[in-house]
């Protein structure tokens, strides 16, 4: 007892400077709030909108209900799942060793395109587990593969990776367009798109649904990606590096590699979510088609705060409002962009609580420090330069 | 009725029954203090005794939660540094806050009462008066980006006093300062004493209290623990003083008065085996060599140039200097954080440029952090993975690239015991650990797993006596054992406490080696001056 008051007053000085730490339940219980109140403000604030527009915000609430669980809607949620989670997981992985990679829709449509192109020629002709297997591989890569410049120019010249990974989406986007109405478009249609994968050799349903194996797939990464982070020496490295780059330089971690490392990953892990979604879902990719799965997903990723479990009901939360929405949005006559507006609204009430948490000093964020950093650093240097 | 006008029996500053609190901590418990006029009260403590509160609350930079101030006899309510300066409480910080780009005439200017134009030649005038009054000299044009610590410590102290300020604080004023700067502040408050000032004089440093202060108060957790009258410093043998303060420091209770003991039975064991250690080094092998190497700075600290220098076996090399003069940039050369542009960095005689940090270490070569929440820890893991953040991957705490927690967690729970690391647990997150017993850890990290070169950066910064003392009865310890170890530090009196030779580090360049021994302290102070005086004629 003696010893750790000693100890307490040796600390004081630091105190000062730091927010006193909470006991562990009350910061997870602080944990749980900050993760689910952006969301439920959302809701609540989405059916104010929906009053102020002369609609019923029960019945909307309802039908999104029953369109995304009951009359078989949770079918269509599980399939929506896949591409979503693969997704996330991408992004957990750099956010986690302090990385912006923000070029997600360049290697999603480029994964997709490969797929849909060379999908059915492939799959019809060859031993289907073999041909599996080399779309799966080429869409990864080409995912991982357009992560490289990005993660080579910030390994050797820590160039901010927002500003790399965003260009390079937009070239990932531009040549996937390129691709479908090129040398993968339909000689048949007149549309640019590309052909059509035969019905029957698109991913198997699990025994009597109409869900394809992607979201199985998809929750197996989850646990493969939740065992790397916390059990493998690649986990901690991320977490060292995403903690504190001084610190990971300081105790010997190659930083170059594992700033490769997690870029290859994570693009592999978006190429993967674009073929379960191309084989599981769409069967074909038409020009300048981007589901944007992305942009809807990140808010998430930082509300599960970075945890590949958690990430999963959050991802099922938005799944079954997405699936839902649609059909509420078509009854109470709005369009379905109001979803949008809804992942909007969770996005601004992340931003008020995050707000209110720096100003009560409760030391807690969405963000890590390192990707707060990188997202100032710009920002920063403009301001020196005026 | 001015104050300045009836020099008035009324003290200076008069602190009655401050308290203020923060989140889980009493930094200042009912403190009460008083200074005359035309006295130097010295403000005594360790690590997180509530100093540096006082002193904000004195400053203006924090308010406190109960308690009252008066300053000439009349009560005032501080609210803002500018509160402060206009009640006449001058603060130097213990960190430089002058602009380096300005002249100094310009940093004075900054603080002054602002007008539409700025008063250069009135500025100018005062700024002599000033000088003369102290007995300085200063260049109103120099940039003072240029000029020597001690100087810009100066401008400083005008800078406090620009405004007619009878009360003078200074916050750790001489860490910074070379031995010689140190005289010349000694110098500088006799005669700003005699003007009148009130001085109130913070240091964790016994011989300095004891050499400037009239008075002396100690704080000890938050709490006023006992202070020594002019009559008892006058009277009193040196001994019996340090004693006394010790007690006050520490306190009479059991935890305390055991820590007194083993520091003294420390310092007696330093002593005996001081005349050894230089001898036991003579016949070591080189295990480290550097030979005219060169590297880059970083941001504003500069980098080093051409240093050559030996440790052998069973000897502590001390490096000396001010702090930014190329401490970090020799560190992380010698560690592999660093590229080395020039010249070769040799281990056990093999040049070792081209290796990286991990390939260093696995041949023996540690390096403890300077900056240890920045660089040496990462906050949110546990204490014990921050142990063992430099194997991260290597067997038998990692088979297949799957941590093997159990085995980790013994071998960890082994090392907290080895090096008294208080912590609540293994899995506690090392940010919340107090600064001694993170510094516990790194040595921890360090020093586990054979060892054989080890550089020390700053290895007591900031602890309290007792972690001091451990820590350097580790470090001699380690040398005892074979291994080599270097000290880079700030701290003159530790390296005379510790190396048998040392190395004085000034803007960039290694400027000599001096030996261990009675004159070392004025050699290697004249070392650090001789060459920032060159670069101030030029």
């Amino acid at each position: 007892m003696a010893l750790e008051a000693e100890a307490t007053v040796d600390a004081s000085l630091e105190t000062v400077l730091r927010p006193a730490e909470a006991a562990p339940l009350v910061r997870w219980w602080r944990t749980v709030v900050r993760s689910v109140a952006p969301v439920i403000l959302a809701l609540i604030a989405g059916g104010l909108l929906l009053l102020v527009l002369g609609r019923n915000p029960v019945r909307f609430y309802v039908a999104v209900w029953q369109g995304g669980i009951e009359l078989g809607g949770w079918q269509n949620s599980l399939v929506l799942m896949a591409p979503l989670l693969l997704i996330a997981l991408g992004l957990i992985i750099v956010f986690r060793a302090g990385i912006w990679n923000l070029g997600y829709d360049g290697q999603y449509l480029l994964g997709a395109a490969l797929v849909a192109g060379f999908g059915p020629s492939i799959l019809p002709n060859w031993p289907t587990p073999i041909a599996y297997a080399v779309l799966f591989l080429m869409a990864g890569c080409a995912g991982a593969l357009w992560t490289v410049i990005p993660a080579l120019l910030k390994a050797w010249y820590e160039t901010n990776e927002i500003i790399t990974t965003l260009m390079m989406s937009f070239i990932g986007v531009g040549v996937a367009n390129i691709l479908v109405k090129g040398p993968f478009q339909d000689p048949t249609v007149n549309i640019p798109q590309t052909r059509t994968i035969p019905f029957n050799k698109m991913l198997p349903d699990v025994g009597g649904t109409r869900v394809d194996i992607g979201v199985l797939i998809a929750l197996a990464a989850v646990l493969v990606v939740h065992y790397m982070l916390t059990r493998t020496s690649f986990g901690l490295k991320l977490a060292v590096l995403g903690a504190n780059q001084r610190t990971a330089r300081h105790v010997g971690i190659n930083l170059r590699q594992v700033i490769l490392r997690a870029f290859l990953w994570s693009g592999f892990l978006i190429g993967l979510a674009a073929v379960v979604d191309i084989l599981g879902l769409w069967a074909y990719v038409r020009a300048n088609w981007n589901p944007g799965y992305g942009d809807t997903v990140i808010p998430f990723v930082f509300l599960a705060r970075l945890n590949p479990l958690v990430i999963v009901p959050f991802v099922v939360f938005y799944a079954v409002l997405s699936t839902g929405g649609d059909l509420a949005a078509q009854q109470a006559n709005l369009p379905t962009d109001f979803l949008l507006v809804l992942v909007a609204l969770i996005l601004l009430f992340m931003t008020v609580i995050e707000y209110l948490g720096r100003r009560r000093d409760l030391g807690q964020s969405y963000l890590t420090p390192a990707l707060r950093d990188a997202l100032r650093r710009p920002l920063v240097r403009r301001r020196s330069a005026q | 009725m001015t104050p300045k006008e009836s020099p008035s029996r009324a003290p200076a500053i008069e602190l009655i029954s401050i308290t203020k609190r923060f989140p889980g901590v009493l930094a200042n418990d009912r403190v009460s203090l008083t200074v005359q006029h035309g006295e130097v009260l010295c403000l005594l403590g360790e690590n997180g005794a509530g100093k540096s509160t006082l002193i904000s609350i004195l400053s203006g930079m924090l308010r406190p939660d109960n308690g009252s101030i008066r300053v000439d006899g009349a009560e005032v309510s501080i609210r803002s540094p500018r509160d402060a300066l206009r009640l006449g409480v001058g603060t130097v910080y213990q960190h430089s806050t002058l602009i380096p780009a300005l002249s100094v005439l310009e940093n004075l200017l900054l603080g002054a009462r602002s007008g539409l134009m700025l008063d250069r030649d009135g500025a100018r005038k005062r700024l002599a008066e000033m000088a003369g009054m102290l007995g300085i000299e200063v260049d109103p044009e120099a940039r003072t980006g240029d000029l020597a610590l001690g100087r810009q410590q100066q401008v400083e102290i005008i800078s406090a006093l620009w405004r007619g300020s009878r009360v003078l604080v200074l916050d750790e004023p001489t860490s910074m300062l070379t031995p010689q700067g140190v005289e010349e502040l000694q110098k500088v408050l006799r005669r700003l004493k005699e003007q009148g000032t009130a001085i109130v004089f913070i240091t964790h440093k016994l011989h300095e209290a004891l050499a400037i202060g009239d008075r002396v108060t100690i704080l000890r957790r938050g709490r006023l623990a006992g202070a020594l009258s002019p009559e008892q410093l006058g009277t009193w043998s040196v001994e019996d003083l340090r004693a006394a303060i010790v007690r006050l420091m520490f306190g009479e209770d059991t935890a305390g008065v055991a820590g007194a003991a083993e520091l003294s039975a420390d310092l007696a064991k330093v002593e005996q085996e001081h005349s050894g250690l230089s001898t036991a080094a003579l016949d070591g092998t080189t295990f480290l060599e550097l030979k005219s190497v060169s590297a880059k700075g970083e941001g504003t600290e500069p980098g080093i140039e051409a240093v050559s220098l030996q440790v052998r076996a069973g000897e502590i090399l001390g490096v000396a200097g001010i702090d930014g003069n190329g401490q970090r940039a020799l560190a992380e050369a010698i560690a592999g954080q660093r590229r080395v542009t020039a010249g070769t960095v040799e281990l056990f005689g093999v040049a070792v440029n081209r290796m990286s940090v991990s390939a260093r270490q696995r041949l023996g070569l540690r390096y403890m952090t300077d900056d240890r929440l920045g660089e040496g820890i990462v906050r949110n893991l546990g204490v014990a993975l921050n142990m063992f953040l430099k194997r991260i991957g290597e067997p038998p705490f990692w088979k297949w690239g799957r941590i093997d927690r159990r085995r980790i967690n013994a071998e960890a729970s082994a090392m907290v015991k080895a090096f008294d690391i208080r912590t609540p647990g293994l899995d506690t997150r090392a940010g919340t650990l107090s600064g001694g017993n993170t510094q516990k850890l790194l040595l921890a990290r360090e020093l586990s797993f054979d060892p054989k070169v080890v550089v020390f950066h700053k290895p007591t910064y900031g602890l309290d006596l007792k972690t001091t003392e451990h820590v350097r009865a580790v470090i001699r310890d380690l040398v005892h054992k074979g291994a080599a170890a270097m000290v880079i530090s700030t701290d003159l009196d530790e390296l005379i406490e510790l190396c048998g030779r040392i190395a004085v580090l000034s803007r960039g360049r290694l400027v000599g080696v001096v030996d261990n021994g009675p004159n070392a302290v004025d050699q290697i102070g004249s070392l650090m001056i001789g060459t920032s005086k060159e670069l101030e004629v030029a």
